[in-house]
């Protein structure tokens, strides 16, 4: 016998090594070590999020129930992956080229973005699912009064209730832990599919051992087993032929479109090639897990006294047996099926609710929608972690109001049916061009109505929300409306009359609006999109126009992918561009892929609807889809190539063109430089010569004296500083200036900028915000240097910044083997023509103050930094002007040769 | 009562310097230190000289000098040009805007007073 | 006349344009059957709905047990089969028209 306590303590232990197993993973894909997690193993691993607790225990009660029909649950999801290359190929490139977020995203997407089809899908996929997260809850507390009940000790089960809360919030803090790190969806969940992947091992390794104890320990070996399977009650098991091919195709429909499958197959996929592995060791692990399910059931059947649950011979098989070790592997894996599902369901199901509910929301009830959204990234966030709770909330109280009924128990294939709904608009609309938003909602609506109403409502009994009455004579007494004998058809199995029912009108409904109805420009684009996702050499956009205002877009981007990520992604594609900073051209291109980014974090609908604000009348038209909707292939592949001739000539010529601008501007800049030097040099010379003349006369009374001295003293200096700066530009800018290259600490640099900057304009009251902790760093560079760049950019914010009260915020980030360190004040910023210009020579924006020198001081600032290896860069879209200053954190000593 | 003599200016000291070698001479000396309100200052003071900077804040002393030629009012009143770029096309942009004297920086006091005096009239 | 090795051959100049089709026919046959699994897989499933185990008194349901998984090994050893070849299809992207 097992101690109630061992069995509490091991489970216990067996969460805590999940939570280090997620946590570690995190830590190493943090850390770019993580190669092996992004292995083709853990992909297949991680699918088996398909056996949940109703498999792992339920198979074997299937079994003994009725034979092998149990076989059928594994046998469709083995058909579709063995033909991976036909369906799941496609929905994988699918869902990486469109950034697809979810199963609603999916549909949504591929229907011109509809939003309404995302809420759609939304609610059926919560209303399929919670029920099936309560069968969860429950499977892990039967087992859990499995043990209590056979405890010597009499150790009494507070509250099977209180059982299913502890488990209840224990996943939902894992699952907020680690399954909401990161806003974009295609950025991997490590830690999870790395405790999935742990957990599908344990469920086999379970499962495997409870089948040989029970083969080689219980009965005599593998004949014996199969002559016993013959003499059980099992042999005269009766097949249905209908349920037989209906439960195939439902289980083959279940693997395609559970949210928790989609998550796990197309989301969490890093690579395609993955799916030639997981195309055969999937079907293989599925036969592994079904292999000693009739042997158990037949022993189970023969061993344990009539009456006992078959559900739980995996459990009370080994533990009648007096084999407790055994029993607590086995509830392990029953806990790890458990665990692994609702996990799963409840990070899909999170996104979706946040993605398509909350965000819409929130952004159509907020004045100014998207062009003021602010910090989208954490509302989505937040809502993505209420969303979790939420979903486990439901589950929770489904159980508790089903009170572990046995309806319970047929959740599972009524969750399926449910969502086997998705399934004609999904393979519909990754097939079939003429798939329309109109068709795919009428059959969503259609098969989401029947189901309800012939399968789902009454599988709550007569007591339920349908009443005896209605189901006997149909509501109203009209007999051809009966939930479970449409039409007067009787006589048929429930779940299969629903499932044909559902499923037929459902299609109908499908293909009939699809052909009546006639799809907007954006839905007919995303369709070719989907079904031509193999020959998109060129791909489609969405936007004709570029002419958007990069900044706005940049602040929003912001907003969303967080600062630091959306500054990378302009810089590239301005980079890409041949263009400096962080501000490209808003080409059609540029903003097509922008919206693409931020689908993958918000979805495509909100994503479309956010991008449309800033390029209204960009979106594209009937005319720009006359060239996508062209079917003739070879035309499309040759402007193809000729249109990526013209971009890579476009791009040439306009590297060029800026070559050539830099090269006429230099010229002018030398004139206008020498021009300069002369008019700084002049200035304080001509005090000079003034006042040295009038000194030279005798008659000058001495207070005079005194002063005009002073003023030819102070005008020396001013020359003497300005020369001084001239040669150390011009020493920066040779790269041949002498570094004393030393550790320090930058939250010291920091503060000593700080110290010495004060004397400027020393009147001004001016507010730092700071985050002291993150600014101790070890910097191994020219601190002096340095230190001189952050006294020159908060002087400057000192002198320009236009705010009533002023405020600088100063942010440090390690980015990689480079420290970045922003300096953002809170006043008008630097005007867009301005903020090319600012980092040359003499290139004072305003004459008004005169107390800062020739204008020489960000030329030297950027020369420092290209001297220390780094870079200064003015931000754009901050609220105000803002510079970030780049180096490595370790300063090579090459230069010092 | 001296003359009136009008110095738009921008540096402090150089305002310094030309106010006391002036004001010794006798002159009336009043300063103005920008670029977009000059004109309002040469029509409020009504000098009989004008010294104009050509860097100014807000706006170049060419353009000043030639709203002043385009302005009956203001036409014929004498100015002297002062420069510290010191390049030659400055000096023929001085003569194209209607400057009757071009010095640049830095001056002479001596030669400085001889201008100011003989566009004064002042013998 | 034999084909030269693939990266070796001197005469390769002449015949690549024969090798290089013939692996891409091979692939492309290989995809195929890739696609044809399922409906293997699915009609061989399918033929227990010819039985009736509740009806006969033979011992007819461990042979049919081992009928059913036998036919599962089958599949999984085809598309283990398959896998390798269809990886490097990918690898080449030689996907085009899913």
């Amino acid at each position: 016998m097992v101690p109630f306590d061992l069995l509490v303590a091991g489970c216990i232990a067996y969460v805590i090594l999940l939570f280090a197993v997620a946590f570690v993973a995190e830590r190493r894909a943090r850390s770019g070590r993580g190669g092996w997690l992004r292995s083709p193993w853990v992909y297949t691993l991680s699918l088996s999020v398909y056996c949940t607790a109703w498999t792992f225990y339920g198979a074997v009660g299937f079994a003994a129930r009725s034979g092998l029909e149990f076989a059928t649950i594994y046998m469709g999801p083995t058909l579709i992956m063995v033909g991976w290359w036909w369906i799941l190929r496609k929905l994988v490139r699918i869902g990486r080229t469109q950034r697809v977020t979810s199963i609603a995203d999916l549909i949504s997407s591929r229907y011109g973005k509809s939003n309404l089809l995302g809420v759609i899908v939304t609610l059926l996929a919560v209303v399929g699912t919670a029920p099936y997260i309560a069968l969860q809850l429950q499977s892990v507390t039967l087992s859990f009064g499995v043990f209590a009940a056979a405890s010597p000790q009499g150790w009494a089960l507070p509250d099977q209730g209180v059982t299913a809360i502890w488990v209840a919030a224990g996943l939902a803090l894992f699952t907020i832990l680690f399954g909401t790190r990161n806003l974009d969806a295609n950025e991997r969940h490590h830690g999870v599919v790395i405790a999935i992947a742990l957990e599908a091992v344990v469920k086999l390794v379970a499962l495997f051992g409870v089948g040989a104890f029970v083969v080689w320990g219980v009965a005599g070996g593998v004949g014996d087993v199969l002559a016993k399977i013959e003499a059980s009650p099992i042999a005269d098991w009766p097949l249905q032929p209908g349920r037989w091919i209906g439960l195939t195709f439902l289980s083959a429909a279940a693997l395609l479109t559970l949210p928790r499958m989609f998550q796990v197959l197309v989301v969490e996929n890093a690579d395609e090639r993955h799916l030639a592995t997981a195309g055969w060791a999937f079907p293989l692990y599925l036969l592994a897990m079904s292999l000693f399910v009739v042997p158990i059931a037949v022993v189970g059947l023969e061993r344990m006294p009539a009456g006992s649950n078959p559900d739980l011979f995996v459990l009370t098989l080994p533990l009648s047996e007096g084999n407790g070790g055994l029993a607590i592997l086995a509830f392990l894996g029953g806990f790890s099926s458990a665990t692994s599902m609702v996990i799963v369901a409840a990070i899909a199901l999170a996104t979706m609710v946040s993605n398509h509910i909350v965000t819409p929301l929130w952004l159509s009830l907020r004045a100014g929608g998207a062009r003021a959204a602010g910090d989208v990234r954490g509302l989505v966030l937040t809502a993505r972690r209420l969303s979790i709770g939420v979903v486990l909330a439901l589950g929770y109280g489904y159980y508790s109001l089903s009170g572990g009924s046995e309806a319970l128990a047929a959740i599972g294939l009524i969750a399926f049916v449910g969502l086997a709904q998705i399934l004609p608009a999904m393979l519909g609309g990754i097939f079939w061009r003429g798939a329309t938003r109109v068709g795919a909602g009428a059959g969503l609506v259609t098969g989401f109505a029947l189901w309800l109403y012939t399968l789902f409502l009454p599988s709550f009994g007569s007591s339920g929300l349908i009443s005896a009455e209605v189901l006997v004579e149909g509501p109203f007494g009209w007999g051809w409306l009966r939930p479970q004998a449409l039409f007067g058809i009787e006589g048929i199995d429930p779940l299969m009359h629903a499932m044909i029912w559902s499923l037929a009108l459902n299609t109908a409904a499908f293909l009939i609006g699809s052909l009546l109805s006639f799809p907007e420009p954006l839905e007919r684009m995303q369709g070719a999109a989907f079904v031509h996702v193999f020959d998109q050499s060129r791909g489609t956009r969405g936007w004709s126009r570029g002419g958007a205002e990069p900044e706005g877009l940049l602040v929003m981007a912001q907003g969303i992918l967080g600062g630091e990520e959306a500054q990378r992604f302009f810089q590239a594609a301005a980079v890409e561009q041949g263009k400096a900073g962080f501000l490209p051209d808003t080409t059609p291109d540029f903003i097509d892929r922008l919206e693409r980014r931020l689908a993958g974090a918000v979805g495509s609908a909100t994503a479309h609807a956010m991008i449309a604000q800033f390029a209204e009348g960009a979106a594209v038209s009937v005319q720009d889809l006359m060239a996508v909707a062209s079917e003739a292939q070879q035309i499309k592949e040759y402007s193809a190539q000729l249109e990526a001739k013209s971009e890579e000539l476009a791009r040439t010529a306009r590297q060029l063109r800026e070559v050539n601008d830099k090269l006429t501007d230099l010229s002018v800049q030398k004139d206008a430089f020498l021009s300069q030097i002369s008019h700084e040099l002049r200035t304080p010379m001509t005090s000079i010569r003034a006042f040295s003349e009038i000194l030279m006369e005798p008659d000058l009374p001495e207070p005079m004296r005194a002063k005009y001295a002073e003023i030819i003293h102070e005008e020396a200096i001013r020359l003497t500083r300005l020369l001084d700066d001239l040669l150390d530009l011009s020493v920066l800018e040779n790269r041949k200036a002498q570094l004393t290259v030393q550790v320090a600490n930058l939250h010291d640099l920091i503060e000593r900028a700080i110290t010495s900057a004060s004397s400027t304009r020393p009147d001004r009251d001016f507010t730092f915000h700071r985050d002291l902790p993150t600014e101790h760093m070890a910097v191994y560079t020219d601190t002096d240097r340095l230190v001189q760049v952050f006294i020159n950019l908060v002087s400057n914010a000192r002198k320009y910044c236009d705010a009533d009260h002023p405020e600088l915020t100063i942010r440090v980030r390690r980015a990689g083997a480079r420290v970045e360190v922003d300096f953002v004040d809170n006043g008008s910023g630097i005007p867009k023509k301005s903020q090319s210009i600012i980092f040359e020579k003499f290139s004072r924006l305003t004459d008004t103050s005169r107390a800062g020198g020739a204008g020489l001081g960000l030329a030297i600032c950027r020369e420092i930094m290209a001297n220390l290896g780094g870079t200064i860069e003015y931000l754009p879209g901050q609220g105000g002007a803002a510079f970030r200053v780049s180096l490595p954190v370790r300063r090579g000593l090459t230069r010092a040769a | 009562m001296g003359k009136r003599v009008l110095l738009i200016e921008d540096e402090p000291n150089i305002i310094e310097a030309i106010g006391f070698i002036l004001a010794r001479d006798g002159w009336q000396v009043a300063s103005h230190s920008e670029g977009t309100a000059a004109i309002e200052a040469i029509r409020r003071e009504a000098p009989d000289v004008v010294i104009l900077d050509v860097m100014l804040p807000g706006r170049s002393g060419f353009d000043i000098l030639n709203e002043m030629r385009a302005d009956t009012g203001l036409a014929h009143l004498p100015v002297l040009m002062l420069t510290a770029k010191g390049q030659v096309k400055e000096r023929e942009a001085a003569e194209r805007a209607g400057a009757d004297r071009f010095m640049t920086k830095p001056f002479s006091n001596a030669e400085m007073l001889a201008s100011v005096r003989e566009l004064g009239g002042v013998a | 006349m034999t084909l030269p090795d693939a990266g070796t051959g001197r005469r390769g100049d002449r015949r690549p344009p024969v090798f290089l089709a013939r692996r891409s026919y091979r692939r492309r046959r290989m995809m195929d059957a890739c696609r044809m699994l399922p409906i293997l897989g699915a009609a061989l499933w399918m033929i227990p709905i010819l039985w009736h185990p509740a009806d006969t008194a033979a011992d007819d349901t461990a042979p049919g047990i081992v009928y059913l998984f036998a036919v599962w090994i089958v599949l999984v050893a085809l598309a283990a089969a398959l896998s390798r070849g269809l990886t490097r299809a990918l690898e080449d992207g030689e996907d085009e028209g899913g």
